[in-house]
């Protein structure tokens, strides 16, 4: 075959590998590159190098090593079908691009996975090497999330736990039934067992009370998974379950949705239509609702019809709406967990009020000025100077608070 | 009105000491002010009486220090007076830092949070290129940060770009780090910085092959990529061209006719799809053949939810078999029963009793961990009766295989499952109990059980009873 150049390398893996939603740089280790020989720092916080036109951020080189896979997934544009064109890294061009990247500030480091060639076994092999060189040859200390690729030999999963800050394995579709029919070479079984085996690395990892020496290093940044929205028919209602399951029992720090995305040459066994963007965004609002708002899986099901999440406003707002009786509740006196609850409310609004109330009674304008729009909290809230009186239980209550609908986009340019 | 000259707009040393001395002078903040000046620096237009002609000095916590230090890299002209106006009511209101809701406490925080963002998009949007000097190769950056936050941001290049040498040139200043030391100097011109590095087209070329044009949402962009900071970023230039291509490829993706599916890849595939299936009318002839079966088996929804169905464990004809009720989160992880705290607890009970846990068939009555999802645990859940009834299929399966001489069971799930009908363990417990195939049951509590008993006394002697029942096992083997 041709040797194609670099640059339209670069271009054919980074087309292929856009579809996975993921690219944090975030919750891993504190290090820096003093006192070593290369290069690299992570400090907690993720960061963004630069927004694409579609809101993405990008903080990773996310590509792929290489975009030829014997495996036939109907969603996935590198399926073993697909017309697009097909390219293959060397691990020596990863490494070296990564870098280069790296001491232009462009990222924050490198986010790699493959197509299946040959095995899953070689595959892996081949991720591993790389992040190897990267770590071992180069002393890289930024960030590193490999792709795992299920199948592979335990003790490659092991080793990629060394150098990466991440793995992750995607689920893709929430529907066991739709994998099976969708991705026939693919089991659920075989991804949740090497997630099982990623929690019980990270779980090993963690130093214990009595521990003298630090067990070895296992990906810090733990693990994340991914669901495709929109192309096997799972209700929303059923995709916020598989995640509390798989939250629940392989200690992901994110699942990560993605918009069922037209994709070039795409099968003609999927829709073939606009992303669902609002459903997405739907979706994480839900998902945050249970990480960090003490919300059930069930409980926001309430507020679904035919177990779809409203779009035209928030699973907080909605779930509110459902449950007048909660409401109005008072910020001086309520529960942190019960002023979680309130609409317009987030996490750090709630706990600087829980703060400050302690010394001062709050005010309608003290709330507005610890919270992002008083609007939508005015009718759940009773303060020092204002009841909301009938307004909580007013029948067009969603109407008003409810934005116009969302005026059609103008174009930047 | 008073007026404070500092040496320079980040000046925080100078602010310190002309703001301390305002307050002990007893100067309110409406007859104080502080400006950026020529002149010699701590010069006041009217001199000021020392310290010790004021009021007593004070000390003010380091919430406002810290604060302070931040609001005053804020690019706004009256960030000084705010934050002595602050000083000033920390005298009277001690808890003045805590009350968030406050305007000036609120007003101030929002600027420390603007100079925050600042220097958080400085270290994400500086761009070096490479350069070659006598020295070999370093690495210059052009940058203009939206608040004063070179000097604050510095440090984290040195400490992520520690073997590079390198220089970050702003209109504010410049910051130099040559392997060694920190330095800062004068503002600086964009054309003092190199115009172009041969990798950025390689960026250029990732930015747009990353993006996907079938979800635009260039709002979410500029909020997160001001535009202010766009002239400065190469693949910025790219973005009215994405933009405005979007629409067409996204259209041409979704007009593009689906090609043909493969024939002979699609006759493969229906193959493996077929071998995976599991069939009711499948009978395994081993153990092995057995705990491969269990994962495709859907006479339950529990698979659903757990990792993997976990079989048995132990020799392939065991003259003793001890049934428990389900896989915990553990056994769910790593595929084998009785490895978690209860394992644990049945563990050092068997060898008490003296029998070889290595002689013993462990296995479960239902093979599917049934759990509720709760944060970032899994809360053990009863099985039901449908569920034990569908999964005996299995365990039956393990009976006719192992062929034990005597079966304990543990806990009330597992004795349904053996005997085939409710049991209350506490009433049938420790007496043999004959069954269909010729082995011999004995019921006894599981070992969870013991885990759960809060006092120490009662957990004693329910533990002493579970190893009497299990040496009650051995006169029976």
């Amino acid at each position: 075959m041709a040797q194609i150049d670099l640059r339209k390398k670069l271009s054919i893996l980074a087309d292929a590998a856009k579809y996975d939603a993921s690219c944090a740089s975030s919750g891993t280790s504190k290090r820096d590159s003093v006192g070593g020989k290369g290069v690299g720092s992570t400090e907690g916080m993720g960061i963004c190098h630069a927004y694409t036109p579609d809101g993405r951020c990008v903080s990773l080189l996310k590509i792929l090593l290489t975009n030829f896979c014997i495996y036939d997934c109907v969603y996935c544009i590198n399926r073993a079908s697909s017309n697009v064109p097909r390219a293959r890294f060397s691990v020596d061009e990863v490494v070296e691009l990564t870098l280069n990247f790296y001491k232009r500030n462009y990222i924050e480091g490198l986010f790699l996975s493959s197509g299946i060639i040959r095995s899953g076994d070689y595959t892996m092999e081949q991720l591993v090497l790389v992040a190897r060189k990267l770590r071992t040859e180069h002393d890289f200390r930024g960030y590193i999330h490999l792709k795992l690729i299920p199948e592979a030999d335990p003790r490659l999963v092991e080793e990629a736990g060394l150098y990466a800050d991440r793995l992750s394995a995607n689920i893709e579709l929430p529907r066991d039934e739709a994998l099976a029919r969708l991705a026939p070479q693919k089991s659920v079984a075989v991804i949740k067992k090497a997630m099982s085996q990623v929690r019980l690395g990270v779980e090993a990892a963690k130093p214990g009370k009595r521990d003298r020496v630090k067990p070895p290093k296992f990906a810090p940044a733990g693990q994340s998974t991914q669901l495709i929205i929109g192309a096997d028919g799972a209700p929303d209602t059923e995709i916020i379950d598989r995640s509390a399951s798989l939250y629940g029992g392989y200690g992901l720090r994110r699942v990560y949705y993605s918009a069922f995305s037209p994709i070039p040459d795409s099968s003609s066994a999927l829709p073939v239509s606009k992303p669902p963007l609002m459903r997405e965004h739907r979706l994480y609002q839900a998902d945050w609702l249970m990480r960090f708002y003490g919300f059930a899986p069930k409980e926001i099901g309430e507020a679904t019809t035919d177990g779809m999440l409203d779009l035209a406003i928030d699973p907080k707002l909605a779930w509110a709406l459902n449950r007048r009786e909660q409401f109005p509740v008072d910020v001086n006196t309520a529960s942190r967990e019960m002023l979680l609850r309130v609409p317009g409310l987030g996490v750090k609004s709630v706990d600087r009020m829980v703060s400050v109330r302690r010394y001062r009674t709050l005010r309608l304008e003290d709330v507005a000025r610890l919270c992002r729009g008083i609007d939508k909290v005015r009718p759940f809230i009773v303060t020092l100077d204002w009841t909301p009186g009938g307004l909580t239980d007013a029948v067009d209550l969603g109407a008003r608070i409810a934005p116009d609908p969302a005026p059609v986009q103008l174009s930047l340019f | 009105m008073r007026v404070a000259i500092l040496e320079g707009e980040t000046d925080f040393d100078g602010w310190r000491k002309a703001a301390r001395a305002f307050r002990q002078a007893g100067i309110r903040p409406e007859e104080a002010t502080f400006r950026v000046g020529e002149g010699e620096g701590g010069l006041f237009d009217q001199s000021l009486p020392d310290g010790a002609a004021g009021t007593a000095p004070f000390s003010v916590c380091r919430t406002f220090v810290e604060l302070a230090q931040e609001v005053i890299l804020h690019r706004s002209g009256d960030r000084f007076d705010l934050m002595y106006r602050l000083l000033w009511r920390l005298g009277e209101e001690a808890d003045l830092m805590r009350i968030v809701s406050d305007r000036d406490v609120a007003d101030a925080m929002e600027r420390a949070k603007n100079v925050s963002r600042a220097s958080h998009k400085m270290k994400a949007f500086v761009r070096f290129r490479q350069v070659h000097d006598d020295r070999g190769e370093a690495w210059v950056a052009w940058f203009e940060p939206s608040h004063r936050v070179l000097e604050k941001t510095a440090p984290f290049f040195q400490r992520r770009f520690t073997n590079m040498r390198w220089s970050i040139l702003t209109p504010d200043g410049s910051a130099f780090w040559d392997g060694e030391a920190l330095q800062f100097g004068a503002p600086a011109t964009r054309d003092m910085a190199p115009a172009e590095d041969e990798i950025e087209e390689f960026w250029k070329t990732y930015y747009a092959s990353t993006f996907n044009p079938a979800r635009l949402k260039t709002k979410t962009m500029q909020g997160e990529m001001p535009k202010r900071y766009w002239k400065n970023l190469p693949e910025a230039a790219l973005i009215p061209e994405l933009v405005a291509q979007s629409a067409v490829r996204t259209e041409t993706m979704v007009a593009a006719p689906a090609p043909e599916p493969n024939a002979r890849l699609a006759k493969t595939l229906s193959r493996i799809n077929r071998d995976a299936a599991f069939d009711e009318g499948f009978v395994p002839s081993n153990l092995e053949e057995l705990g491969q079966a269990v994962q495709a088996c859907r006479r339950c929804p529990l698979w659903r939810d757990a990792t993997q169905g976990v079989c048995g464990a132990g020799p392939k004809k065991a003259r003793l078999m001890i049934v428990g009720e389900q896989p915990g989160d553990q056994e769910d992880l790593a595929g084998r029963p009785f490895v978690g705290p209860a394992g644990k607890v049945l563990d050092a009970a068997l060898e008490e009793a003296r029998i070889d846990r290595d002689d013993v068939f462990v296995t479960n009555a239902v093979k599917h961990f049934k759990h509720e999802p709760r944060g970032k645990r899994r809360l053990h859940r009863t099985p039901a009766t449908s569920e034990v009834r569908a999964c005996r299929w299995w365990l039956d399966a393990e009976r006719r295989l192992v062929k034990p001489k005597v079966i304990v069971t543990l806990g009330g799930t597992a004795a349904l499952a053996v005997l085939g009908r409710p049991v209350a363990v506490t009433k049938e417990r420790g007496e043999p109990i004959g069954l269909a195939d010729g082995a011999r049951a004995l019921l006894t509590v599981h070992p969870s059980y013991l885990l759960r008993i809060p006092e120490e006394a009662a957990k004693a002697a329910e533990r002493e009873r579970f190893v009497a029942d299990l040496k009650r096992v051995r006169t029976l083997l």
